[in-house]
């Protein structure tokens, strides 16, 4: 049977991994390379790599961790942050990501996710959507450039709208966000995972909001989603993975040994 | 982890796909010397041969095609691994093209075709498990319900030439086998330490 995928994921910023709190006040948590080893022995499914200053501003951003990172780890990893064009993707892939992840520059170009699928497959097309409830309208709006809050601002799309053309664009799996959860380990946020899921047709990965075991369990087992994906617990130690599929397999949710 | 034979000369095929360097650090990683190539001598002198792949099977035959390297493939005989979009190279055709089915390398007769799975999603993505059919010394040591890593939306229903088993809302072939010529659909490259066991087999067969 198909597991269900946990997912550490590390935010870096120039060469180091670190995390904010509602994607603010960045903590450098350590180097790159020794965090990515020492995840996959516990036995993380799949990493995510965020290069979260990537979109926000303009320079060239220094990617050669990325071979390093495909070097000694036996276990798929994607790639995330600055990458706005096919070519951008391509040297991802060709220093052995398994997986390109565009956000910011898919909203502000839904064609790079067309072009994308058609030049690489979609088996290594993700797509982030950084998604934020708004209380006034009781709507769910996707943000972009959030990796730096002076330049995150509201898009024009309801989150729902943006899922579905991103998937007929060719999307092969969604990182869904919930901003209002991140960081702050209250729990995912089960229901608006729930609406997504029903309109989403390809993996789709739970991000925001994990804090404790049961929060995996629940995102699971009521939202139904392929994978969570979570940060601070893991790098703070405050769930260790090994426990945590313990607790999962116990739950009767299907996890890799 | 044991390699009995570490002065192979092991070869990875440059199909011009991109999952060429995982493969080539996976190998690596079991302290055996590898080249990427897609020099026709050299690729069939090499005592093993890697066919890796990801992306559509067009591209990835028209690639092969351009770079004149059909003929060589097929006429190997020293064994031979297809990975993932490599292994369904492997078959006679595949479904996914741009227009029509796509005329493959013709090692294993047999069809890819999209993957029938219901309500589920696709690609099918993430760890699942495989049972191995009968005793093959590519899954010695691996046990059935042992997880590996897969990514692909098309696969190869399970039949005489099947040499492993995965289920996805029905029965796939997970690995392929006909003479000299291996395939797994799944990436042993990405699959831990089931992945480098299996890697291992291959280099020590």
């Amino acid at each position: 049977m198909l597991a269900r995928r946990i997912i550490p994921c590390l935010d870096v910023r120039d060469g180091k991994v670190v995390k904010g709190v509602k994607f603010r006040n960045h903590e450098i948590i350590g180097d790159i390379v020794p965090l990515a080893e020492k995840y996959a022995q516990q036995g993380a499914d799949e990493l995510v790599f965020y290069d979260i200053t990537a979109s926000s501003d303009q320079r060239v951003v220094d990617k050669s961790w990325v071979s390093r990172i495909a070097q000694v780890i036996d276990i798929p990893f994607c790639v995330a942050g600055g990458i706005k064009t096919v070519e951008d993707a391509g040297r991802i892939l060709e220093m052995g990501a398994d997986k390109i992840s565009v956000n910011s520059p898919a909203l502000a170009d839904p064609n790079l996710i067309t072009q994308l699928h058609d030049t690489y497959g979609q088996q290594c097309v993700v797509v982030g959507i950084d998604s934020y409830f708004n209380e006034e309208n009781r709507q769910y709006q996707v943000y972009q450039f959030t990796g730096d809050e002076s330049r995150t601002q509201l898009t024009g799309w309801q989150t729902a709208d943006w899922v579905s053309e991103v998937q007929q664009r060719g999307a092969g799996e969604i990182v869904l966000n919930c901003m209002n959860q991140d960081g702050v380990r209250q729990g995912y946020d089960i229901a608006q995972l729930k609406m997504i899921r029903d309109l989403c047709k390809v993996p789709l990965i739970a991000s925001g909001g994990a804090g404790e075991k049961s929060h995996f369990s629940e995102v699971f087992e009521q939202a139904d989603v392929d994978g969570a994906l979570a940060a601070s617990v893991f790098h703070k130690g405050v769930i260790p993975i090994p426990e945590l599929k313990d607790y999962l397999r116990d739950a009767n949710i299907a996890i890799r040994d | 982890m044991t390699i009995h034979k570490t002065s192979q000369n092991i070869v990875v095929v440059n199909t011009g796909c991109a999952n060429i360097s995982s493969v080539k650090f996976a190998l690596e990683r079991l302290n055996v010397s590898v080249s990427v190539s897609d020099d026709l001598d050299t690729i069939s002198k090499a005592d093993k041969v890697f066919l890796p792949g990801v992306g559509s099977a067009n591209a990835a035959m028209a690639s092969i095609e351009k770079k004149q390297l059909k003929e060589c493939i097929q006429s190997l005989s020293q064994p031979v691994i297809g990975v993932c979009l490599g292994m369904q190279l492997m078959v006679d055709q595949s479904e996914e093209g741009l227009d029509s089915n796509t005329h493959c390398l013709g090692l294993i007769p047999g069809t890819v075709k999209r993957m029938q799975v219901g309500d589920l999603r696709l690609p099918h993505m993430g760890w699942n498990t495989v049972t191995p059919v009968g005793d093959s010394p590519l899954f010695s040591g691996i046990p059935a319900g042992t997880y590996f890593y897969f990514v692909h939306s098309y696969a190869v229903d399970v039949y005489q030439h099947t040499l492993a088993s995965c289920e996805y809302g029905y029965p796939f072939s997970a690995a392929l086998h006909k003479d000299n010529f291996f395939g797994v659909q799944f990436h042993p490259e990405r699959s831990g330490d089931a992945g480098a066991k299996l890697l291992e087999n291959f280099v020590n067969l």
